[in-house]
């Protein structure tokens, strides 16, 4: 009896030395900080001269134009982004599914490819795909469906586009993995037995597929959600968040805020907490709309 | 039957428009490297013969060397500390189950949501501080590079559920043999969970390889600099040569591309593994 009890709590001992390291670590890497972002976004000054001001700086986001700017293009980002990312994944791993296809590995290769780039090397190389005398200019002017070059990179308007394009290029193939290798998981015979019961494939689709999904297009549609609210190699390498402020993210104007212009580190603060609560508030939204299609 | 044929049709063609799109930046990336500036502007799709050249200029014009030894220190020691921490946690978490630690568990998996913008600023002024007392782990150190991106809730999650296949016997086989707790980690379960620990190592390396924010804050001057900043320097030049910034593009993507290729199988399992 004693015996076991000491064990148990020998056990429990090594247990707690085995997760200390990670406790540690996450603690003082992102829960520390994370209180010190709080108790920052109180504080106003340049640098590290820093004094209580209150609510001074929440104030002030709600006064602050670029700030308004900054949030209305990483949402527009967001709207676009995610479910072109998520439609164009799901309908390609669902014609890669079908195991009579010739050339599968290939299309699959290729078309993940572009997620082992760097999100700073594939920007660099967008950059120069869509200067205004860059290949894609070139390409659709020699396809004759424009007829003068495209100010891809220096009109607000075309330049959220490529951003968006560009994003568009890097993750749909990370996405597509997950449907690929979750497809893989159904069983068949749901599919033949859709088929016996007259089912074509649009309604075997969203009948059969996308149900059986769900969890994984709720878990890539939080994962995607998240990374486009932190949006900033793309935007810093691209168009350094012009022309104006026309492409600028939450995280560039964060960076500009802390690094660029003269440093307030207490006003960044403040507006890293928007992406925190952003990111709280849209992950409980998504919970709650799977889980409500979930019946 | 015919519309059977057609949508066949259909897939080949627009899978291979989507394969097109997906892969022409990396054969233009490769064909710019080997040609010349004025080329690349007039938009020449056939390879040429000065990759060496470009190379060379590379090599003269920026610290090209250092910013690979940099990213390969910084890739290297990060993935091992990451890796050790991680399958230690994710062991611990799942071998010595108690209602205690799994709360605990889930707090630490809170911090995923934490985007690092919030992280950044906080972060700064702590290295900034810890540089007063211990310049050699403070601001513009490899050290402050790696010890941010050392523990993360996704290692520890990714080896958790992969615990939960490992044969519980060969722990109690360990136990009898006379191993201690951490020996039968380090001897048993480390060489079992060899894959695992492959396709967490891939993830964390190219995660590592091309980390850019963290580094653009903390890392000051240009001998510090990884490839990733190197890269961003060369591309926002006023008067850019675009053949010696596709040759730097393309010897940066080599590691993890080739990385990529090799271990195709692992880092798909890897990626999938992680969220089911």
């Amino acid at each position: 009896m004693n015996t076991g009890d000491s064990l148990q709590k020998k056990n429990n001992l090594t247990g707690w030395a085995f997760i200390s390291l990670a406790v540690i670590g996450i603690v003082a890497f992102y829960f520390y900080p994370m209180l010190q972002a709080l108790l920052l976004s109180f504080k106003s000054g340049v640098g590290a001269n820093l004094e209580f001001t209150g609510l001074d700086n929440y104030k002030r986001l709600f006064i602050d134009t670029t700030f308004r700017t900054a949030v209305s293009n990483t949402f527009l980002y967001l709207i676009i982004q995610v479910p072109v990312m998520i439609i164009l994944g799901l309908f390609i791993s669902v014609l890669l599914n079908d195991s009579t296809l010739r050339f599968r590995s290939f299309f699959r290769t290729a078309i993940f490819l572009p997620c082992v780039t760097s999100l700073v090397a594939y920007s660099v190389v967008f950059k120069y795909l869509f200067s205004s005398d860059g290949m894609v200019n070139q390409f659709l002017m020699n396809l004759h469906v424009i007829a003068e070059p495209i100010q891809w990179i220096t009109d607000p308007f075309w330049a959220k586009i490529t951003i968006i394009i560009a994003v568009t290029w890097r993750w749909t193939g990370y996405n597509m993995i997950f449907y690929l290798s979750s497809l893989q998981n159904i069983d068949q015979s749901i599919y033949e037995a859709a088929r016996i019961d007259g089912a074509n494939a649009f309604t075997q689709f969203f009948k059969i597929t996308v149900p059986l999904l769900k969890p994984i297009i709720l878990f890539t549609s939080i994962t995607s959600t998240i990374g486009t609210l932190q949006i900033f190699d793309e935007i810093m390498n691209i168009t350094k968040g012009g022309p104006g402020n026309a492409t600028m993210s939450i995280s560039q104007y964060i960076y500009n805020l802390s690094f660029k212009y003269s440093p307030d580190f207490g006003y960044a603060a403040t507006v890293s907490y928007s992406i925190v609560l952003m990111i709280i508030v849209l992950s409980i939204i998504q919970f709650k709309v799977a889980g409500e299609r979930n019946g | 039957m015919a519309k059977a044929k057609a949508k066949r049709i259909f897939t080949y063609v627009f899978l291979s428009i989507v394969a097109f799109v997906s892969i022409f930046p990396f054969f233009w990336m490769l064909v710019s490297s080997t040609n010349a500036s004025v080329d690349v502007t007039k938009g020449r799709l056939l390879p040429g013969s000065v990759f060496l050249d470009n190379f060379n200029k590379l090599l003269d014009s920026t610290n090209l060397v250092q910013a690979l030894g940099n990213s390969a220190i910084v890739s290297v020691i990060s993935t091992i500390l990451a890796l050790l921490i991680g399958s230690l946690a994710g062991y611990g978490f799942e071998v010595y189950r108690t209602k205690s630690r799994d709360i605990v568990f889930n707090i630490l998996l809170l911090s995923m949501m934490i985007p690092f913008a919030a992280l950044m600023v906080p972060l700064y002024r702590m290295f900034a501080t810890i540089s007063g007392f211990a310049p050699f782990i403070g601001i513009n150190t490899m050290a402050a590079v790696i010890l941010p991106t050392i523990t993360t809730a996704f290692l520890i999650f990714f080896f958790r559920q992969n615990t939960k296949m490992f044969p519980k016997e060969m722990l109690e086989a360990g136990r009898i043999d006379g191993l201690s707790e951490i020996g039968i980690f380090l001897k048993i379960y480390m060489p079992t969970m060899k894959t695992t620990y492959a396709a967490a190592a891939i993830i964390t390396f190219m995660s590592s390889w091309n980390n850019y924010l963290w580094p653009l804050v903390v890392l000051q001057t240009p001998d510090q600099q990884t490839i990733p900043l190197l890269i961003s320097n060369l591309g926002s030049s006023y008067s850019p040569d675009y053949g010696v910034i596709m040759t730097a593009i393309v010897i940066a993507t080599l590691p993890t591309a080739i990385v990529f290729f090799i271990m195709q199988k692992h880092f798909v399992a890897g990626m999938v593994g992680s969220v089911k």
